[in-house]
């Protein structure tokens, strides 16, 4: 009954927001604990009006850091929990983002984006959150962010980052940013037996033999819930299989090395891209969230001037598609990559483009979009580079 | 290119964001087409001047903003001098006609409409439905959206038992809207 | 192991045990330390209660008395520095039928995870807070805390701790807990006694253990040895029950208003909760065991 009233089958016109909050009740979100903050607060507050209607509890905490705990502690109780934010608060959120880690616990943190540093720009719209999602927790660790660029997507990938949490027994983020958030579109919402649910793993071994951190075939421990009489020890210190502390080189080698490999190894279950005109281009329009629908647009105005020029959105941002970079590096000569930042996704283009071909950050401090005739300008004077034909060593190499 | 851009501006509390909103919902929900509405958030958007910009069109919709409208609805003469000064000589321009003097700009646009639509409102004894009123009007002048959707979009926008009014007032503006000017 | 020996009484060692994660022992506390005494009264008190352990589920943050929860065998959460009892009302929340209690020291409950102590308490939500007052930040090795009588010496108040500080029982009382008690470490039957009434009432408890750490913090403030601290615990402590909690405060070598303070009834955010809404499904939302 209450998994039906959770799902508000029908089209519907709302924002972002409202959209991830009804993604979050279609995936069986059941615990929402947050902190008002512009631009995500319109999630908490629909949280809060549907959590009580499909039996589930919302709490307004104290701040972003009681937050995040609160919903490591509701997955633990059993639950499927989320907490929305925006850059202040997902600094705060950051240390027991990796609690969340390190003791493996599905859940989902949604991080409305807008521009920054500090206060900056409660009200618009920023990109720059981008790598502190890769590496805002203190310690090295593989993440899950998901950029959705429409409120449709906030739906989906809301739903998909509770799947990959519960996959993958990891705090999954979803990096929405203001324009996305606030802007309203039409968002289809299937019916419950049309979604796909990825449900926790049961440990599937005796009481007495299960450990809370023994890797199964794919890396991923099988979790309990408190209260079933596992009497399991979960710690943010470097821990055993059976979740005991053990403070020394070979534990943190084991544990930290199984943690990081976990995503590595399964990326290909993970990364999702969206591709066009790839197969003919000269040079290839790389972005994600926002960002990516401008970049879309120009892209349009360059093949509609003959520019043989492809795109390729970053649905899921981390982990990074290095495989894909790398590949489409020796086939192109450029990557332009739009972002609401200084270039920091464009930072890991260039990367795993490896020397293969040029990237081209395209920058903006924040508080507005990508205009697409700019985006297109930096496209046609990437063009004009032809940097392979005037540096053979380096498409050679 | 079927992509239409509107804008609809006035001052905080006329409904103007509904406007938007109704606008766009008829157009994706009823009439089955793409439609982003953006619009002016945070403590700037609570009171002053307010807009909300909506973009339709048969084909996905990639950007969001409203560059060149081609309808804009003014609410308010600050509103009016903002915007209707940047439109093309084509965009089609809504007033107010108690509340927007369309000669505080140095060219009037060729395709300038205007509707006491508060003084409609006020008249029907509910000032509140003046937006809805210009609504009306809009779909009558521009068929952005056909009647029957933004009918619908309007109904299932506004609470149940204020529904009959909200009908009323945009078939007062649609009916206006039918008669030569 | 069976508590319940032939002639049909418990064996009460056997039955403590049961409640320990004995392969994690031995402990990492210091000799003459209290914490320990606080654990071992808290498990007591449990074990007369008859809940079943699987129901009880123990949060800490981070110190020397948060390592508790590794020793604990039951569920039991070691979660950041002062995090412990939000990471616990996300728990409870979720699972409403578990037992949770907070087991951590005065530094982490107070001073870095003051501010969610305080927002617990206005909430009156359903759990137990047991926190271990050794007047030091013990595991980075005796550094000055918000409990710090004036006038201690610390590593960071190497010439007498200037500030005053927290009155315990006066803020979790002023914060709004329903049941507000302190003992110190000499008082083993009392902690016991305490800890039963808290799990007994719903809503915010919060019981106070005074312990010494005589390695960081008696070795500099004239207390050398663990026993020298339960000397000084004996002698001064004053049992004051229903004392105005804001007459407790503690001063460097004075004496120490002991019993319990506050014991009120007010709904709890769960009550409030279920007025609202009647019992909420979460039950049925957890996720639960594979067939």
């Amino acid at each position: 009954m209450s998994k039906e009233r959770g799902v508000l089958t029908g089209e519907h016109f709302v924002n972002g927001d409202w959209a991830c909050a009804e993604g979050a009740l279609a995936a069986g979100c059941r615990f929402f604990a947050g902190y008002p903050i512009t631009p995500a607060t319109e999630i908490a507050e629909r949280m809060s009006k549907r959590l009580p209607e499909v039996g589930g509890v919302f709490i307004q905490m104290e701040d972003e850091i009681a937050s995040m705990s609160a919903i490591l502690g509701g997955s633990w109780g059993g639950v499927k929990s989320m907490t929305s934010t925006s850059g202040p608060g997902f600094s705060l959120m950051m240390e027991n983002f990796g609690l969340g880690l390190m003791t493996e616990t599905p859940c989902v943190v949604v991080n409305v984006q807008r521009g920054g540093p500090s206060t900056g720009l409660p009200t618009l719209v920023g990109q720059a959150d981008m790598m502190q999602a890769r590496w805002g927790s203190h310690g090295d660790y593989e993440v899950i962010a998901l950029a959705p660029q429409s409120p449709q997507e906030c739906f989906d990938l809301t739903i998909e980052a509770f799947n990959l949490s519960e996959t993958f027994r990891m705090p999954v983020l979803v990096m929405s940013d203001e324009v996305v958030g606030h802007m309203t579109e039409k968002v289809t919402i299937p019916r419950l037996a049309d979604i796909r649910l990825v449900e926790r793993r049961k440990p599937t071994v005796p009481k007495e033999s299960y450990k809370p951190f023994q890797p199964t075939e794919d890396l991923v421990p099988e979790m309990c819930n408190a209260g079933e009489g596992y009497f399991i020890h979960v710690t943010g210190l470097t821990h055993n299989e059976k979740g005991y502390p053990v403070i020394t080189a070979e534990a943190q080698e084991k544990l930290v090395r199984r943690l990081v490999d976990k995503v590595r190894v399964n990326v290909d279950r993970i990364i999702k891209l969206e591709e066009r005109f790839v197969d003919d281009a000269d040079v290839i329009v790389v972005s994600y969230g926002i960002s990516a629908r401008t970049a879309k647009s120009a892209v349009a105005m360059a093949r509609a001037k003959g520019l043989r020029v492809g795109f390729l959105r970053l649905i899921t941002a981390w982990p990074f598609p290095e495989k894909q970079i790398l590949e489409l590096a020796h086939r192109v000569e450029a990557f332009v990559v739009p972002e609401i930042n200084f270039g920091q996704m464009a930072r890991e283009v260039e990367r795993c483009a490896a020397g293969h071909a040029l990237t081209v950050p395209v920058t903006h401090a924040g508080g507005d979009i990508h205009h697409p005739e700019k985006v297109l300008s930096v496209i046609e004077s990437t063009l004009k580079l032809r940097v392979k034909r005037q540096v053979p060593a380096l498409s050679a190499q | 290119m079927s992509r239409t851009e509107i804008r609809v501006s006035g001052f905080g509390g006329q409904g103007i964001i509904l406007s938007g909103y109704i606008i766009g919902k008829a157009a994706a929900i009823y009439d089955k087409k793409n439609a982003t509405m953006t619009q002016a958030y945070g403590p700037e958007s609570r009171g002053g001047a307010c807009a909300a910009q909506v973009v339709i069109s048969e084909q996905e919709i990639d950007d969001p903003e409203v560059s060149s409208p081609q309808v804009l609805v003014a609410m308010s003469q600050e509103a009016y001098t903002t915007f209707a000064s940047k439109v093309s000589d084509e965009c089609t321009v809504l007033i107010d006609e108690d509340l927007v003097d369309p000669t505080a700009i140095s060219k009037v646009r060729p395709q300038t409409f205007s509707i006491p639509a508060v003084r409609l409102a006020e008249e029907m004894g509910k000032k509140v439905v003046a937006n809805i009123i210009m609504l009306g009007f809009f779909a009558g002048k521009t068929g952005v959206v056909s009647r029957e959707a933004m009918e619908q979009a309007i109904v299932s926008s506004v609470p149940p038992r204020f529904a009959e009014l909200n009908r009323k007032a945009f078939e007062r503006g649609y009916d206006i809207s039918q008669q030569a000017q | 192991m069976n508590a319940l020996l032939e002639d049909g009484t418990i064996d009460q060692e056997t039955a403590v045990e049961q409640f320990l994660r004995m392969d994690r022992l031995p402990h990492i506390w210091c000799p003459g330390c209290g914490i320990g005494t606080a654990m071992r009264s808290t498990i007591e008190a449990l074990l007369e209660m008859n809940i079943p352990q699987e129901d009880l589920a123990v949060v800490s943050g981070i110190g020397c008395t948060a390592r508790t929860a590794g020793y604990l065998k039951l569920d039991s959460f070691h979660t950041t520095h002062g995090r412990a009892i939000p990471f616990a009302t996300g728990l409870k929340l979720a699972n409403p039928k578990l037992n949770v209690f907070v087991f951590s020291g005065d530094g982490d409950l107070f001073a870095i995870g003051g501010n969610h102590l305080i927002h617990a308490a206005r909430r009156n939500m359903d759990i137990k807070v047991i926190c271990v007052n050794n007047f030091i930040y013990g595991m980075t090795g005796g550094q000055v805390g918000c409990t710090t009588p004036t006038h201690s010496k610390t590593s960071t108040s190497p010439y007498g701790n200037y500030e005053p500080p927290f009155n315990l029982p006066f803020l979790a009382a002023a914060a709004g807990a329903v049941y507000v008690a302190r003992w110190t470490t000499y008082h083993v039957r009392q902690i016991k006694r305490s800890v039963q009434e808290a799990f007994s009432k719903r809503g915010f408890c919060f019981v106070e253990v005074i312990s010494p750490c005589p390695t960081v913090y008696g070795s500099r403030n004239g207390f050398p040895t663990g026993l020298d601290m339960m000397k000084y615990f004996k002698a001064n402590s004053q049992t004051l029950a229903g004392a105005d909690p804001r007459d407790v405060g503690i001063e460097l070598g004075g004496k120490i208003k002991v019993g319990k303070f506050v014991d009120a009834e007010r709904p709890t955010f769960q009550n409030m909760l279920s007025e609202m809404w009647g019992d909420i499904g979460l039950q049925e939302n957890r996720m639960v065991e594979a067939e």
